[in-house]
């Protein structure tokens, strides 16, 4: 157990080693310099600048800074807002696509859950399909367009909910919606399925045959053992709510990370892009981690070996 | 003795011996057999949702790549006059499909206003530069379409081929590849993409095209290895290998035959996965640029003007929702028909 963690700890260094390497150099290919109104400024202003930045400095050496720095928690100085440090930006919107996710995800898993444990109990019937279409839509639809028609419909339309902005719980209500669509629709199936194949094994003849009520079997034995392998789905949860950050934080000016990566990206901010990739790919790999780790404790049939697979 | 209750009599002459050639031979097969083409083809008939999907997605190919020789309209025509009509169709006079929009309350022939004569009409209405709607969703599905198939035929490839080569080779080989497999999926799959598409942005489609196949072979990779380790050790790949059949051979001749249901139910997957991430990235602004279109940017076009034209991203959001749903539904029904263990 020990040896697979330090493995595992291990390559997690190793896979954001690399992710910052490729960031570092794709983002030295590019065009574009922190200096505004280039033509303005003075050669010794420039020169300023630049070294401000350490761009005065061969690639090398600002690789070598760069990547020192992650260590120390630096992730460079934004190109946009001058003198600010991508790592107080990424820490002060941090709070806002943090609240969003988590209440996304609790809103997608909990309805998700429901959705296919009703999809799973009353197989191949009407309710099922209701189910099934529900979840089928959630992956069909993009949080864009989900988050457009959340905007237009709900917020503008029947105003029952703030249109954009952040300033209160009333202002989370249709973006957690927009984002909750996609775990929510992955949860679905991911329950249906495996609660399809629980209910059929032998323990829940079992407690048919003791007599337990049907919400008893459902709730004691069949919903507790569909929901272990649930913990596999936290990392393809955590990117997809990633993703759709991204488009519906814009969509509703939420002030959060993702609505800045999609700013950097157009304004070709280099050091914020590189520093929230870094940050991403960082709070996935550690997502992962804890996964395989939690999965190995609540479920003792899986074992944590060294050996590869 | 005893009684014969329904007085029947039975005569032995009554009995005739059968004739051993003309009797029904109960070994016989009475259905014509079916390859496993066949089968699957059957079962997927069977599926009304798959099939019905199947229809939707080569109507919607259809009109992606052949739409343009019926309708001919350039989709890149701009006409400045005829901005923002919302759609007409001609004989039919129903709100929102008879060229006439609500004004501040009031019913309004749009292309009167704009001076249009009776015999202009769009479909589906214009864009804010007057370009024809219809034209430009063909057109934009095309291109996505397009990429999607592209970048899935080539994460096909290297995830195939790859999966194959560590499942077969095993040892060192294996384990390099399953390393890369594990570094690259522990990196958020959009990250990678927007580097892609930031980094080499002038190339437009071929940098949508390779983020995506960088990204999405690793599944396919790994589902072929998994396969390949089990059929690995059956006695049909032993026997080729002692007959001195060489690696190659039997991977194109033996492997991939077995393999191909686990690649289409997976390739399903991708291209609706490849669709959607390509919208996604047009949609943010760093994908496909002017004058190319493609769903994405239709949709986030359509979005300027939503609340006073609706019709704008209603229609390209819809074509990319039913795209997805046929794909996905397809992908679904494949899985239980290419699987008969499989009691969904």
């Amino acid at each position: 157990m020990r040896k697979y963690l330090l493995k595992r700890i291990l390559y997690l260094f190793l896979t954001l080693f690399i992710v910052a390497t490729a960031t570092f150099f794709l983002m030295k290919l590019m065009p574009g310099t922190p200096l505004q109104n280039e033509a303005k400024l003075t050669a010794s202003e420039k020169a300023s600048i630049l070294a401000q930045y350490g761009l005065d400095k061969p690639v090398w050496l600002q690789y070598i800074t760069y990547i020192v720095g992650i260590f120390h928690g630096s992730l460079g100085l934004s190109f946009q807002f001058s003198d600010q440090a991508v790592s107080y930006l990424i820490g002060s919107r941090m709070g806002p696509s943090m609240q969003l996710g988590a209440q996304a995800l609790v809103v997608g898993v909990i309805f998700g859950i429901i959705l296919g444990a009703i999809g799973a109990i009353k197989k191949d019937t009407w309710a099922d399909r209701l189910a099934t279409i529900l979840s089928i839509l959630g992956i069909a639809v993009p949080s864009f367009v989900l988050a457009i028609l959340f905007q237009y419909y709900v917020g503008l339309k029947l105003g029952w909910f703030p249109v954009a902005g952040w300033s209160g719980f009333a202002y989370t209500v249709l973006p957690t919606l927009a984002l909750a669509a996609s775990p929510l629709a992955e949860t679905a199936r991911f329950i249906r399925t495996d609660m399809v194949d629980v209910l059929s094994s032998d323990y829940i003849e079992l407690a048919k045959a003791k007599g337990l009520s049907k919400f008893g079997i459902v709730y004691h034995h069949a919903l507790r053992n569909s929901l272990i392998p649930m913990v596999t789905l936290i990392g393809p949860l955590a990117a997809a709510l990633m993703t759709g950050s991204m488009v519906v934080e814009n969509i509703f000016s939420v002030p959060g990370i993702g609505e800045q990566f999609v700013k950097s990206i157009l304004v070709n901010d280099y050091p914020t892009i590189m520093g929230v990739t870094i940050f991403y790919s960082a709070l996935l790999c550690v997502l992962l981690l804890l996964t395989d780790i939690v999965y190995g404790i609540i479920d003792p049939r899986i074992r944590l070996s060294g050996n590869g697979d | 003795m005893v009684e014969n209750p329904n007085n029947i009599e039975i005569n032995p002459g009554d009995f005739a011996p059968l004739d051993k050639q003309a009797g029904p031979d109960k070994e016989k097969i009475a259905a014509p057999s079916l390859t496993f083409g066949q089968d699957v083809w059957r079962r997927l008939k069977a599926n009304k949702t798959a099939f019905v999907s199947f229809i939707v997605l080569l109507l919607l190919f259809l009109m992606a790549f052949g739409g343009q020789a019926l309708y001919h309209h350039d989709p890149n025509a701009q006409a400045p006059k005829y901005a923002n009509l919302p759609p007409k169709i001609p004989g039919v006079n129903i709100h929102g499909l008879n060229g006439h929009i609500t004004q501040s309350g009031q019913d309004v022939d749009a292309y009167k206003q704009a001076g249009a004569s009776s015999s202009v009409h769009y479909v589906l209405g214009t864009d804010y530069l007057g370009r024809d709607l219809l034209a430009r969703i063909m057109y934009g599905t095309r291109i996505s379409l397009e990429i999607a198939l592209i970048a899935t035929l080539i994460d096909l490839t290297i995830g195939v081929g790859l999966g194959i080569l560590s499942g077969w080779k095993g040892g060192r080989v294996d384990i390099f590849i399953q390393r890369i497999i594990e570094i690259l999926s522990s990196i958020p799959s959009l990250v990678v993409m927007v580097l892609m598409a930031t980094a080499f942005t002038k190339t437009g489609m071929a940098s949508i095209i390779a983020a995506l196949a960088l990204i999405n072979w690793t599944t396919m990779a790994r589902l072929t290895r998994a396969q390949t380790l089990q059929l690995k050790n059956q006695d049909f790949i032993l026997a080729a290998r002692t007959l001195g059949e060489s690696a190659p051979k039997i991977a194109w001749k033996h492997l991939l035959p077995n393999l191909s249901s686990v690649i289409i139910i997976q390739t399903m997957f991708t291209i609706p996965n490849a669709i959607f991430f390509e919208a996604f990235l047009s949609y943010i602004g760093i994908g496909i640029s002017s004058p190319q279109a493609s769903l994405g940017t239709l949709i986030s076009d359509g979005q300027k003007n939503f609340q006073f034209l609706p019709y704008q991203m209603w229609y390209p959001a819809a074509v990319l929702i039913i795209l997805m749903l046929a794909f996905n539904l397809l992908g679904d029904g494949l899985r239980d028909a290419f699987d008969p263990k499989s009691k969904r």
